[in-house]
């Protein structure tokens, strides 16, 4: 079976349970999915169940294996993560950053890995960078580090946690179309997005998250609806269609009923 | 444009081997300077044939292998393990600030040592004269374990590693100041010596010891460096490139307690060489560890083989306690770094 299938995830924090035994449609490789949700909705922690990152309940299966059982080495070809932020105080300039991505886990030659971390940077663009101090850099450039350290291995599985927050809007697009071009090699891209008109232009499918479950899923003009939007957020919306197909989320203010 | 930022990389990486191709040539200076300064007064030319094995003098003899080189080479190597010892603490607790001597490692060595001065209590079947250091490696090992042990229990991150290290470094004080107050002014004289580090005392047998340490930690350090570096990326980032984390931290503060046990137990506390010495390391090559860690290990070698050296000079007659003097020079040097570091 190909494509990510995650079944009956759950997550407590102490006596808070975040994630309540949540399933998610199996994701197929060549998709992008978005997942949505208001603040707090657990999509950040099931991110990083998914990676493997977080103590879970439940069962993540990548093409058929179960990760937990996968030995972390092997995981880490695998598996891409994107964290929400990249810390600022490093003085490690980008390109090393995103050797060590290479050679942490790995024992990859340097002049091998060099040459792999150097030819990310430049196809997201940011090959100029790469002799920077990360502590020298914008939130927006570390987030592009961050991506470039994600990519680097060539996981069958990406996981992004808000990757495009702190980008300007050229650097949104080149983001999300390198995340599209990733899918279309055959990959399985998930990214945790706020920013619906987003969604809506990019994702194949979007996974609405409210209360710990999966509240709604489907692709974007199924999800991104009124009613939907409505039960999830609280916020009375409207949703229109403009030209080749794309949708535009208009919020109007908060729902009457809260 | 690739191949050509390639290139300045790999040019900066050969600077920075450079850089510690010099750090170790100025630490190798410094041994001969501490050698050859001493309130002997023995000629330059007569210390370096003693040196190399040549006919001279019995007492010059005495002088330059029994007391000199093994003072000399002490300070060389406890510089060398505190700095590595704090280089690692800084990086897998994630904290500046960490080592030996602010989580506490350094005055439970203390507190041991106090036991077997005043209390007179030594591990059985130990040699007398290796009482004290017996005593204080001891308790500097149980310090860290019993840090790790409640770091496990309470299952936090390093955050939690630390608090508990800034309470044990408190309470050992604290008991330290109660053996004080009821020592001996004998033992009171002798015990705060020890608390000030001196390298009076080292011997053969010490250096031989402290080396070995070294010998078998840093193989085992310099493997790690890799994943060292990717946990400065943040730990989930470390973890989703395929590194164990948790294992990561366990046998690095393993070998940071060898260290550290080691080294203060051998010449008493001697703070700030743990702190400074990765800074140090880190403003002049950077936070890559397979060059971080090195660059850490000659630099704390170097500080602390000059202090050894100002020790006997400062005030002339007089051989100042060395944990004295690490502070003295080590301070200006580091504020001067600090702040051409903002200039820049």
């Amino acid at each position: 079976m190909q494509g990510l299938l995650a079944q009956g995830i759950s997550v407590r924090y102490g006596a808070r349970s975040v994630l309540a035994g949540l399933d998610l449609p199996l994701l197929r490789p060549g998709e992008v999915t978005v997942l949505a949700g208001p603040n707090a909705a657990g999509k950040s922690t099931l991110l990083r169940a998914i990676a493997q990152l977080q103590p879970h309940g439940g069962q993540v299966l990548l093409d058929g294996r179960d990760l937990a059982h996968v030995p972390m080495r092997d995981r880490a070809r695998l598996i891409g993560f994107m964290p929400q932020s990249l810390p600022s105080g490093s003085s490690l300039v980008a390109l090393e950053s995103v050797i060590a991505a290479l050679r942490a886990g790995d024992t990859l030659g340097a002049r091998q890995a060099d040459a792999a971390a150097m030819a990310v940077l430049d196809k997201l663009g940011i090959g100029a960078l790469a002799l920077e101090p990360l502590s020298a850099l914008s939130g927006g450039q570390r987030q592009m580090v961050s991506l470039a350290q994600a990519i680097v291995r060539d996981p069958r599985l990406l996981l992004l946690d808000e990757p495009t927050s702190a980008l300007d809007l050229a650097r949104q697009v080149r983001l999300l179309s390198e995340l599209r071009r990733l899918a279309g090699e055959g990959r399985i891209v998930v990214a945790v997005l706020h920013d619906l008109a987003l969604a809506a232009q990019w994702a194949d499918r979007i996974v609405l998250i409210h209360g710990g479950h999966t509240h709604a899923e489907g692709a974007p003009e199924q999800v991104l609806t009124p009613q939907l939007l409505a039960q999830v957020y609280g916020v009375e919306a409207r949703v229109e269609r403009c030209s080749r197909g794309r949708i535009m989320v208009m919020i109007d203010g908060e729902h009457a009923a809260g | 444009m690739s191949d050509a930022t390639l290139q300045r990389y790999h040019r900066q990486g050969r600077r920075n081997t450079l850089l510690v191709a010099v750090l170790g040539l100025a630490a190798l200076a410094a041994l001969l300077l501490d050698l050859v300064t001493g309130p002997a007064g023995l000629p330059l030319a007569e210390t370096l044939r003693a040196l190399t094995g040549a006919e001279v003098a019995r007492g010059t003899q005495v002088i330059v292998w029994d007391v000199r080189l093994p003072v000399a080479c002490m300070a060389l190597l406890v510089g060398a393990a505190l700095a590595l010892a704090g280089a690692e603490m800084q990086t897998v607790l994630e904290n500046p600030l960490a080592e030996p001597f602010t989580l506490g490692v350094s005055s439970s060595a203390a507190l041991g040592a106090a036991v077997a001065i005043v209390l007179g209590l030594t591990l059985p079947g130990l040699p007398p004269v290796w009482g004290v250091s017996g005593n204080a490696f001891l308790f500097a090992l149980g310090a860290l374990g019993l840090l790790q042990l409640l770091g496990r229990i309470r299952g936090g991150g390093p955050e939690v590693l630390i608090l508990f290290g800034v309470a044990l470094n408190f309470t050992a004080a604290a008991l330290l100041s109660l053996l004080q107050f009821v020592a001996s002014a004998d033992a009171l004289q002798q015990l705060v010596f020890w608390t000030m580090g001196s390298l009076a005392a080292a011997q053969w047998p010490g250096v031989v010891m402290i080396g070995v340490v070294l010998a078998a930690t840093v193989p085992f350090s310099f493997r790690a460096a890799w994943k060292l570096t990717a946990l400065r990326l943040g730990e989930d980032q470390a973890k989703s490139f395929g590194v164990d984390v948790a294992g990561l931290r366990r046998w690095t503060l393993l070998r940071v307690s060898l260290l550290a046990a080691s080294a203060v137990s051998m010449v008493g506390v001697i703070g700030f060489v743990g702190l400074a010495g990765p800074h140090i390391a880190r403003m002049l090559v950077g936070e890559n560890h397979r060059v971080f860690l090195p660059a850490s290990i000659l630099t704390g070698a170097l500080v602390m083989s000059l202090a050894s050296t100002l020790s006997k000079t400062l005030v002339p007659g007089v051989l100042l306690p060395v944990g004295l003097v690490t502070s003295l020079i080590g301070l200006p040097i580091f504020f001067a770094l600090i702040l051409r570091g903002r200039r820049r």
